[in-house]
């Protein structure tokens, strides 16, 4: 991130600095530089020079034109009477109406709330756990025990959500050993993978089985890179264990926290579709309704396009102004944050 | 064990790594809690893998007298691989996720690269602006009516295409292998330049051999984006032939979908527990394969994304 910090205001990535060197080999061909130099060579040449980079992108470049900036223009439609034989040109403008008739909507404020649920639930739950974890497997201090439990732990971040789902069922659901052996002992807890009042918790507590491990990978990064002697200095004026990590680990790791929880907030909006599409038959549309789900289920299945789009995009646009605020936040409190 | 031995194991476990000399020695209840916390790791993610390995291989009588699952079998069988994979919709959909995943791998590394490396060297014309385009995705995203819309103008419904397109090119992939690329010397760059290499050449000659483990890595993580998804199938994909196995594993395991004995031409089925746990472990294993000799590679390429991105 501090790269990233010498960079121009406008770049979000850095740019490599210009070679130092200037030793003008006898080929003939232009040699490549960075910064004003180059731009004041002529075009031309410069193009005639980076042809065959230039040339490499075209696919990649071709690809996220059609696939990722044509749909974005496409969310238009937002703002249209979308009528799929007359396609984005022809359909006729409505203006805000889809907005207007989707904030009338029932359904949508289920969805929208659901989902802010599951978010906060997500935020107090989900967000510490990696931290957690990165804690205990950074105070782990055999190199060989700290692999394995790395190793485990990374795993299950590599399994499909219908695998994970499938699994919990098997250990969880109504027929589960889990369950089975529960009832069997007298603690009755009914099926937790149909309990619509519990349902925030379950996909909580199966994020955190697949990605917490996963989460855990930059924390640990973090950790490694604080200078031992604070932990040596803070030792011998007694810091017990506890106050060594409160003190010196999570002040080290902070930047870190603030950046993953800026692009949580961004994210606000966005709570494990694929997860929760899996299970709505489960546990009812009313309990596991969310902004993603409600867009696919309005779109795509019911063909409401204008109003589901606009939904969409209104999600989009809340998630982008969301980063925007919490970036300034944290560089008023004096954060790096995520950009600039 | 005997003290002696236990002693011998933690004195043979700490030549690996010293306690530093400041570091207190931990209490025995901590040191209690963390083996705890270390065996309820374990067993947490290890439980249900075994659950789903034991109960694919466990005969019907056997499921029968336990309850429906077995963890450890008395005597193993592959009788539900064999019946699962007999024919029919699961060895159609195995095979429609490998093709995929091979070949949108392929197609994928191919155009990361490609890219990753145009936009690695210093003041090529408009490199800029065509980064920018590449991370303008971390901002934005479509939607998934604007995607579904443009799938659909483009008649790739019902097509493997629609399996590959959405998911083809990744942004947070691409500034991984540029990140990588950006890493080799300069140096090697003018040394080939001199030698009258091209662009072209010394992408193939000299920046991809030093690159093999970041490709390997990155090339995971698209392989493992098209052998898991179950979404695109859902949203794309409506004939029976041509579904990925993640759907076809969801209509088992998930939906209660029962299997067929006649058309998987077996006179009785193994328990439909079992064979659903078959079709799990079907679509966990390339995973577990792979992930050994990869992992040790994922976290600089995991780091190296985050940082610069």
């Amino acid at each position: 991130m501090s790269a990233a910090a010498s960079a121009s205001p406008s770049s979000v990535v850095p740019h490599p600095a210009p070679p130092e060197d200037d030793d003008q080999g006898p080929a003939a061909k232009p040699k490549r530089r960075a910064g004003r130099k180059a731009a004041r060579r002529p075009l031309k040449e410069r193009l005639r020079r980076d042809k065959m980079l230039l040339f490499l992108c075209i696919p990649g470049v071709l690809y996220f034109a059609v696939f990722f900036y044509l749909p974005l223009a496409g969310n238009v439609i937002a703002f249209q009477d979308y009528q799929p034989y007359l396609g984005f040109k022809n359909s006729p403008m409505v203006g805000w109406a889809n907005f207007q008739a989707l904030v009338q909507e029932p359904e949508f404020w289920t969805a929208v709330w659901n989902t802010i649920e599951i978010s906060a639930v997500q935020l107090m739950l989900y967000f510490p756990a990696p931290i957690a974890l990165a804690l205990f497997l950074n105070s782990l201090i055999s190199t060989k025990t700290r692999r394995l439990m790395q190793t485990i732990v990374y795993l299950p971040h590599f399994l499909s959500w219908v695998v994970v789902v499938g699994m919990f069922q098997q250990v969880l659901g109504g027929a589960g050993t889990v369950t089975s052996f529960l009832n069997d002992h007298g603690v009755g807890v009914g099926n937790v993978m149909n309990n619509p009042d519990t349902f925030f918790l379950l996909i909580t507590s199966q994020a955190i089985w697949k990605d917490a491990g996963w989460g855990a990978i930059i924390f640990l990064a973090a950790m490694a890179n604080i200078d031992n002697s604070l932990y040596e200095s803070a030792a011998m004026d007694g810091a017990n264990w506890w106050r060594r990590i409160w003190h010196i680990t999570l002040p080290g790791i902070r930047p870190v926290i603030i950046m993953l929880l800026i692009l949580r907030l961004g994210d606000i909006l966005t709570v494990g579709f694929e997860q929760i599409l899996l299970q709505r038959d489960n546990v009812g549309q009313e309990a596991s309704e969310v902004l993603d789900t409600y867009v696919y289920f309005h779109g795509v299945v019911d063909g409401d396009w204008g109003m589901s789009t606009a939904a969409g995009l209104m999600k989009g646009v809340i998630g982008f102004v969301l980063i925007y605020l919490a970036n300034k936040v944290a560089h008023r409190l004096g954060e790096q944050g995520v950009y600039r | 064990m005997s003290t002696a031995s236990l002693t011998a194991f933690l004195k043979r476990d700490r030549r690996h790594a010293e306690r530093p000399a400041w570091m207190e020695r931990p209490s025995i209840t901590a040191q209690g809690l963390k083996f705890l916390v270390i065996v309820g790791m374990i067993v947490a993610v290890g439980y249900p893998f075994l659950l789903c390995l034991g109960t694919s291989l466990a005969t019907k009588e056997e499921l029968a007298a336990n309850g429906g699952y077995v963890l450890f079998p008395s005597n193993p069988t592959f009788e539900s691989y064999n019946v699962v994979l007999s024919g029919g919709v699961v060895t159609r959909a195995a095979m429609v996720s490998i093709g995929i995943t091979l070949i949108g791998t392929a197609l994928s590394l191919l155009c990361t690269v490609a890219l990753a490396y145009g936009l690695s060297r210093p003041g090529t014309v408009a490199g800029k602006p065509l980064l920018m385009l590449v991370l303008g995705t971390f901002l934005f995203t479509p939607g998934i009516i604007p995607n579904y819309l443009v799938i659909q103008e483009l008649g790739m419904i019902d097509t493997y295409g629609a399996l590959i397109a959405p998911i083809m090119l990744n942004a947070f992939n691409i500034v991984v292998v540029r990140a990588f690329f950006q890493g080799i010397p300069d140096e090697l760059h003018e040394a080939a330049r001199l030698d009258g290499a091209g662009d072209v050449r010394i992408l193939l000659r000299i920046v991809l051999p030093l690159s093999k483990a970041v490709i390997a890595v990155v090339g995971m993580f698209y392989a493992v984006s098209y052998w898991n998804n179950f979404f695109n199938g859902m949203l794309y994909i409506n004939d029976g032939a041509k579904m990925p196995l993640q759907l076809v594993l969801r209509s088992y395991v998930l939906q209660g979908d029962t299997f067929n004995a006649k058309a998987l031409g077996v006179a009785t089925l193994p328990s439909s527990t079992s064979m659903s746990m078959a079709v799990l472990i079907l679509a966990v294993i390339p995973i577990v394969a792979v992930y050994p000799f990869l992992q040790k590679y994922f976290v600089k390429g995991v780091l190296t994304g985050a940082i610069k991105a």
